[in-house]
C-alpha cells in the first residue's frame, strides 16, 4: 500500500455517521474513497455544497456543480447549495464536525503550517485558516518527511495556518495526537516500530508503553 | 432597475474601478462581462473576488490582458500568471482568508463597520489590525469591503431584476450584489416575473441597478 492509500485509509476510519466533514485538497480528497461501508456522512464543498458526491462519468458533469477545485463533482440526495458566507458561516460557527487538510508542517505542540512557503509558494489560505480556527475536529493527512527532513517539527518555521491546536495528524508511518498539547505517538503504521517513527521524528514524541498498530 | 445592452454596460466602467466580480474558480463568473471588460480594454481595475480562476477561464481573463493593478482575493494558487505577474510587481495582491473575505463583503453591504473573527489571530493576517477580547476570546477586527461596482452572475433574473442563482454558480454573487455602488446582474435565463417565486428569490430585485440583456 503506498503512503497516500494508508493515510487516506486510517482517516476514514475517524469518519462517524452522520458527521459534516470537510476534505482539503490533496491526499485529504482521497479520504472520500474509503468511507466504511456502514457509515454515512456528509461531505462540504467551501464553494457552497453539502452532499457532495463522486465525480461523474464523463458526459454527466454540469458547468454549476463543481468542488472547492472547480471541478466537476455530483450532489447527493439530500444535498445542499448556499451561499459563501453561509458556508464559512458552517465552517467558523462550528458546525464542521471534521475537517481534513494536508500539511507542510506541525509542531510539537499541534500548530498547523499548510499555506505558504515565503519566497517560493504563495497560493494564498483560501479556506485553511477558517476551517483549522472553526472546525470541531482538525486531522492534518501529510507524509510524514520531506526530502529525508521531519515535515512533524519542534517549531513551525513557515507561517501558521493558526494558533489551535490540531487533534490529529496522520502519516504513512504514524499516527500522532496532541492531547494535553504535547505530540503522542497513538499508533503505528503496518511494520513501523515506535523508535522507527522517533527516528523520523524531529519533534519530541510522548511514546506510551503499548502502541498498537493501525487497523485499515 | 434598467435594462441595458452589454457594451453600454461595461462602457460606464472607468479605467481604474474597483469590482467586485462573483464567481469561484470561474464558476458563476459573469463571463461575457469580463470579456467585454477585455475588449473595451478597461485598465487599472482593483478587483475583490474570491480567486483569480485560471487562464483562459472568468477573472483569468482580465489578468492575462493585465487590466488589474490589484488583487483582493483568498486564493491564487490555480493561476501561475497572478503570481507572475504578483513577484514582477506588476501587480498587488492581498490575500484574504476566504471566510473572512466574504464576511468584510458582507459587512460593507450590510450597513456594518466590520467584522470580529477569530481567524488569522496570532498568524501573519493579525499584521496592521486590532485584537479585540470578547468574553475572554481573542477576535480580529476585519474592516468592511465595497466597491464601485458589483458584477453579478445569476441562472435566473426575471424582468423586474428579481435573481436566483444555480447550485455552486452562487457561492459570492448574492453577498457582492449587496456591496457595489452600482450593482450590474447578468443571467442565464431572463424571465416574466413571477416566474421566479418569492421565496426562491435571493436577490430582489431593488438591490440590482443594471440587467444586462440576452442575446
Amino acid at each position: 500500500m503506498d503512503a497516500q492509500t494508508i493515510i487516506a485509509r486510517r482517516i476514514a476510519r475517524e469518519l462517524r455517521s452522520g458527521m459534516l466533514v470537510n476534505l482539503g485538497i490533496g491526499i485529504p480528497t482521497l479520504v472520500a474513497n474509503y468511507v466504511p461501508a456502514n457509515v454515512s456522512v456528509f461531505f462540504q464543498s467551501e464553494n457552497g455544497l453539502i452532499g457532495t458526491g463522486p465525480i461523474p462519468e464523463e458526459g454527466m458533469t454540469h458547468p454549476t456543480l463543481t468542488d472547492a477545485g472547480g471541478r466537476p463533482v455530483s450532489a447527493l440526495p439530500g444535498a445542499s447549495t448556499f451561499d459563501s458566507a453561509m458556508s464559512f458561516g458552517l465552517i467558523r460557527g462550528g458546525h464542521v464536525d471534521m475537517t481534513v487538510l494536508g500539511g507542510l508542517q506541525v509542531d510539537e505542540h499541534g500548530r498547523l503550517a499548510n499555506w505558504m512557503i515565503p519566497g517560493k509558494m504563495v497560493p494564498g489560505m483560501g479556506g485553511a485558516m477558517d476551517l483549522v480556527s472553526g472546525a470541531k475536529r482538525v486531522v492534518v493527512a501529510m507524509q510524514h518527511t520531506v526530502k529525508g527532513k521531519s515535515k512533524i517539527v519542534k517549531e513551525c518555521s513557515l507561517p501558521l495556518t493558526s494558533l489551535r491546536m490540531v487533534d490529529l495528524v496522520v502519516t504513512e508511518l504514524a499516527v500522532i495526537a496532541f492531547r494535553e498539547g504535547q505530540a503522542t505517538l497513538i499508533e503505528t503504521a503496518p511494520g513501523i516500530k515506535p523508535e522507527d517513527v522517533v527516528r523520523s521524528t524531529e519533534a519530541q514524541l510522548t511514546v506510551p508503553a503499548n502502541v498498537p498498530e493501525m487497523q485499515l | 432597475m434598467k435594462t441595458i445592452a452589454l457594451p453600454d454596460a461595461v462602457d460606464m466602467i472607468p479605467d481604474g474601478a474597483s469590482l467586485l466580480i462573483g464567481g469561484f474558480m470561474a464558476v458563476g463568473t459573469p463571463e461575457r462581462v469580463v470579456d467585454e471588460l477585455v475588449r473595451q480594454g478597461k485598465r487599472d481595475l482593483t478587483v475583490i473576488a474570491n480567486d483569480t480562476a485560471m487562464p483562459g477561464k472568468g477573472i483569468g481573463k482580465l489578468v492575462s490582458a493585465g487590466l488589474i493593478k490589484k488583487t483582493i482575493a483568498s486564493h491564487i494558487g490555480l493561476n501561475p500568471e497572478t503570481q507572475q505577474q504578483m513577484i514582477a510587481g506588476e501587480m498587488a495582491v492581498d490575500l484574504v482568508p476566504q471566510g473572512t473575505l466574504i464576511e468584510r463583503i458582507r459587512a460593507g453591504g450590510f450597513g456594518l463597520g466590520g467584522v470580529l473573527t477569530p481567524t488569522g489571530v496570532g498568524t501573519i493576517v493579525e499584521e496592521g489590525k486590532r485584537r479585540i477580547e470578547v468574553d475572554g476570546k481573542s477576535y480580529l477586527l476585519e474592516t468592511a469591503l465595497r466597491a464601485d461596482f458589483a458584477l453579478v452572475h445569476a441562472f435566473l433574473a426575471d424582468y423586474s431584476g428579481n435573481l436566483a442563482y444555480a447550485l455552486t454558480a452562487r457561492n459570492f454573487n448574492p453577498v457582492i450584489a449587496m456591496a457595489g455602488n452600482t450593482v450590474i446582474a447578468t443571467a442565464e435565463h431572463i424571465v416574466p416575473v413571477g416566474v421566479i417565486a418569492p421565496d426562491h428569490v435571493v436577490t430582489p430585485a431593488p438591490i440590482i441597478d443594471y440587467l444586462i440583456t440576452n442575446q
